[in-house]
């Protein structure tokens, strides 16, 4: 080994007297990187804004209103446009949380300052989680109530405490936060910008559109996706008994809603910690 | 104190760094020197646990830098000053960062006005000049207060106020008993701001060792001499055990002599009657060692098949 000089007597190299690690300082960090950017408001008020809206659109177009039973009304509250597009902005935005932060090299400078890099994956999946979570329970509301309020026009409507209303109500919620975590763990093993939202859009929108219910191994790739579930989940009425067509089961759905967004962020974390940056 | 021992790096078939082994020490500052390409860079990520090396180790104050949770008040870097997001104001930006650590959020103003960006604070990045984004990241390194601090090329795109100003910071980081480091590819640079260096040329040790040292190194002082009567000087002093190069364009007439002092030359011309219109000590300059050194060692160099 070659060594230098010796180094004069040294006054002051002791480092500060070091707070414990908290995990709640990560999320904290993570939170205010998501406030600090201008284009966050703006993307959540106007994914908001178009899912009520195309609930609303949905409701005045639905031409059978008044004439099905009430609890079957539900359904317009949640029109797949509207769904589908958050589907698309959830996971991009999830994505671009990570991506944004490979593609400026920023990613060096938050990991020479977090070592821990599991941590930092999981406050950025907490704080996606808990914002996405948000988006999502005021647009399932906002769909809801503003379709409810098109339906009274013609005697139609439920109540929200209606039984046919929670479970697609929660389905429609959850469904941002979903999408968001699949698409940060996405993030994370892609690292592209390009390569991540392609993946991310395809995954969670076109895939699902291969399979039909038709047969059952292709009904069975059908239902393990996430578009799939929510479409079932949102269903109030039971599946047909005389249908030809194969459907998904309520807790096989949940299970999926919970599977991507745990298997894309654990893959993400152990990835993460292998990996150069 | 950075300890680097027999660190290699290889991605796929070519090596970026090659068996290094060095040592910086607190309380002085140490520049990384070698040219473009030369594994400066892959070096200071292997430090901070960046990237994994493919042997070898790098240790600061003993211990891995990932053996750390929270990094700041270890080792402060600078390593790329574009590693930012533009749509962050400087204060958002170190806030996150600080916050990460449990650093408290006054501290973000502290280092905001010790570097001079106390004005643009509330300003997105994206609207930063290099320099500011410099000095930005040079707030990055200061925010844990730590007693290791690492800067990659860290006076690019300052201008000759900022240039001063970094050479300040880094003479009073080290003044404080803090190991500093940092890396050039301009020797220049190094002449007026460290006292040791670590020189590297295609990931491989060439030199450890303090300035001064370092530019002894360079072949020879020399002596410049100004004469119209050059070829007579030239035999004169050729017999007399020198060597005589000339230099400079055709007309000016001037001549670089090793082997002889000055006063040797001036007393050998006087005797000849040769006039002299210039005679002057060329001190050994670190460019000259540093070309020297890494002449073997240049990644890309211009006009040459490699």
């Amino acid at each position: 080994m070659t060594t230098l000089a010796t180094a004069p007597a040294t006054s002051s190299a002791a480092p500060l007297a070091e707070p414990p690690a908290r995990f709640r300082d990560l999320i904290a960090s993570e939170w205010i990187k998501t406030r600090s950017l201008r284009s966050t408001p703006w993307v959540l008020v106007f994914i908001t804004l178009f899912v009520i809206g195309s609930a609303a659109v949905a409701t005045f177009s639905d031409r059978a209103a008044g004439s099905e039973p009430g609890s079957f009304l539900a359904y317009d509250a949640f029109s797949s446009p509207g769904y589908l597009t958050l589907i698309l902005v959830a996971g991009s935005m999830g994505a671009l949380g990570v991506v944004s932060e490979y593609s400026s090299g920023l990613i060096r400078t938050t990991l020479a300052a977090v070592p821990a890099r599991g941590a930092v994956v999981l406050a950025k999946a907490v704080v996606t989680a808990v914002l996405w979570t948000a988006v999502g329970t005021v647009a399932a509301l906002g769909s809801f109530l503003v379709s409810q309020a098109v339906l009274r026009g013609h005697g139609a409507d439920v109540p929200i405490t209606h039984p046919d209303v929670l479970r697609p109500l929660v389905a429609s919620a959850l469904l941002a936060p979903v999408c968001a975590l699949t698409g940060l763990g996405l993030a994370v093993l892609l690292r592209h910008a390009a390569a991540t939202m392609l993946t991310s859009a395809f995954a969670l929108l076109m895939l699902p559109t291969m399979f039909s219910e038709g047969n059952r191994w292709s009904a069975d790739i059908r239902h393990t996706m996430i578009s799939a579930a929510w479409t079932r989940l949102v269903q109030t009425w039971e599946p047909d008994p005389g249908s030809l067509g194969y459907a998904a089961t309520l807790p096989g759905c949940w299970l999926v809603y919970a599977l991507w967004p745990l298997t894309a962020v654990a893959l993400a974390v152990l990835v993460v910690r292998r990996r150069d940056v | 104190m950075i300890e680097v021992q027999e660190l290699t790096k290889r991605y796929g078939g070519r090596t970026a760094v090659a068996g290094l082994s060095f040592t910086v020490r607190p309380g002085q500052v140490t520049g990384f020197l070698g040219p473009n390409g030369a594994g400066k860079s892959t070096t200071l990520r292997m430090i901070l646990g960046l990237e994994a090396p493919t042997g070898g180790a790098a240790t600061v104050n003993g211990v891995p830098f990932r053996s750390h949770a929270r990094g700041l008040r270890h080792v402060g870097a600078l390593l790329d000053a574009g590693q930012v997001h533009g749509g962050r104001t400087a204060t958002a930006h170190l806030s996150a960062l600080a916050r990460s650590n449990g650093i408290s959020a006054r501290r973000v103003g502290e280092v905001l006005h010790e570097v001079g960006l106390a004005e643009a604070a509330g300003r997105r990045i994206s609207g930063f000049s290099l320099g500011m984004k410099q000095r930005l990241g040079v707030a990055t390194a200061l925010l844990g207060d730590p007693p290791v601090l690492m800067f990659d090329e860290p006076v690019n795109g300052m201008d000759p106020e900022g240039v001063l100003w970094m050479r300040r910071l880094f003479r009073r980081l080290a003044t404080e008993g803090r190991t500093v480091f940092l890396s050039s590819h301009l020797m220049s640079e190094m002449e007026n701001t460290a006292d040791q260096l670590v020189v590297i040329g295609r990931g491989r040790l060439i030199a450890a060792e303090s300035v001064r040292e370092f530019a002894a190194r360079s072949t020879s002082p020399g002596v410049v001499v100004g004469t119209r009567q050059a070829a007579e000087l030239t035999a004169v002093l050729t017999a007399a055990g020198a060597s005589v190069e000339p230099e400079g364009s055709a007309g000016t007439e001037k001549l670089v002599v090793t082997g002889l002092p000055t006063d040797r030359i001036a007393a050998l011309a006087f005797e000849h009657r040769i006039l002299l219109n210039e005679l002057t000590t060329r001190a050994a300059s670190l460019e000259e060692a540093f070309m020297e050194l890494t002449a073997d060692s240049v990644e890309y160099q211009a006009g040459q098949p490699r």
